[in-house]
Parts: structure tokens; sequence; C-alpha cells
């Protein structure tokens, strides 16, 4: 169900005042930060975020139709690195092994 | 022959359901559509007037996006997700299915055939 209007997007507070403080001194500096289900806002366009994903920090350049999204949307928690090849190497040729 | 959007519709159904041959139309929008245009949904496509034809044509034309245009907006949403290095368009971009559903088994419609894994022994009776 999507979130009530009423409540507007969710944007975890001590968030949203360093991107406010970082605006107010039009200065740019990665915010390092575990809240990825914080909603990207217009005001965060341009910054770079490091977005947790439970290993590290991913950093997020935020770009403009990035709005609405959260940040963490944009730092995968798993990472997939294939299936095991098969014993005999021969993967290329010919994959029909009945 | 009732020609809307770029689309033939079958002569021999109702208006109601001929409609939604058309993309982007289902069931609901084609009765709105009549509703809008004042035309009878049990009619069959046959026997519309070359007017009644006018008027749904204006009327798709007015308040829907169809067909191409349709498709287009669709692919576009698509794209941007990819763009952006979302989540979900990293899904997309892998064919996996997007929206959480499990992949250890099922999720064939975006997976397509089941690619055979080479040394997998395979059982018999």
């Amino acid at each position: 169900m999507a979130r009530s209007v009423k409540k507007g997007p969710f944007v975890q507070d001590a968030l949203l005042d360093k991107v406010t403080a970082m605006n107010a001194r039009s200065e740019k500096r990665v915010t390092k930060t575990w809240s990825r289900a914080s909603t990207i806002l217009p005001e965060f366009v341009g910054h770079t975020f490091a977005v947790h994903n439970g290993n590290k920090f991913i950093p997020v350049y935020v770009t403009e139709n990035m709005v609405g999204h959260k940040l963490g949307e944009f730092a995968p928690t798993r990472l997939f690195r294939g299936h095991v090849a098969a014993k005999s190497d021969k993967k290329a040729g010919g994959v029909g092994k009945k | 022959m009732a020609r809307i959007a770029g689309v033939d519709l079958p002569r021999d159904k109702k208006v109601e359901i001929g409609l939604t041959y058309i993309f982007g139309i289902g069931r609901a929008t084609a009765l709105a559509i009549l509703e809008a245009t004042g035309v009878n949904p049990a009619q069959r496509i046959r026997d519309l007037s070359d007017a009644d034809v006018a008027r749904l044509r204006a009327e798709i034309e007015r308040a829907h996006k169809v067909e191409g245009a349709l498709r287009t907006e669709t692919a576009m949403n698509i794209k941007r997700l990819m763009d952006i290095g979302s989540y979900r368009g990293i899904r997309h971009r892998r064919g996996l299915p997007v929206r959480g559903q499990r992949t250890h088994t099922n999720a064939r419609t975006k997976k397509g055939p089941r690619r055979a894994i080479a040394g997998k022994k395979k059982v018999t009776k």
C-alpha cells in the first residue's frame, strides 16, 4: 500500500538536517547514511550519499530523475557472482548434456 | 470496417468487447468511453454508424493514451529505471522479476524457457 500523502515523504530527520545545512552553506560533501528507507527529495539533487548496504558504503550521486525513489534502491544488498561453472570446462561449446 | 487508433476492430463483436482489441483499452475503459459518447455497448461493431465511429475515435483521442504512444511511455519508464541504476532497473536489465517475487523456483515468465545446467544429473525412473 502506498504511503499516505498527508504524512509527506519519509526522510530521516538527521539526514534532512544535514542536507539542509550543506545547502545553506552551498557545499558538497559525501554524507554517510544508513537510512536506506529515506526518500530522495529535490533538495538532495547534486549531492553524493554513501549509502550503507549492510556491508559497506556505496557512493550514490543523486540526479534529478532519482527524486521520489529511496536511497536504498541504489545500493544493492546482494552480490550475485553467477553460478558455479561445470566441472568439465566446456561451457562455451555444448551446454546440451542430457 | 471500423478502424480506430490504427487497429481494425472485429466486426462481429459487441462494441464493449471490440474496443478492448485496442492496446490500452480494457473492459473498464471501454465502458467509460461508451458512456461518454453515448454509444450502446451491446451494439455490434458492424452496426455502428460512421458518426458513432467518429465519436469513439474523437473520445479515445481526447482522453486516452493508446497503442504506440502508450507503448512508448511504458518503455521510457522502464528505460528511466535502468538509466538511474535503481534496483528495479537492474532487475529489468537482467530479465528477472522486478517486484520481489521468488526466483528459486518459478519466475519462468520473465526468465523464459529453462536453460540446461551443465553437469546436473537428470532424474530417471
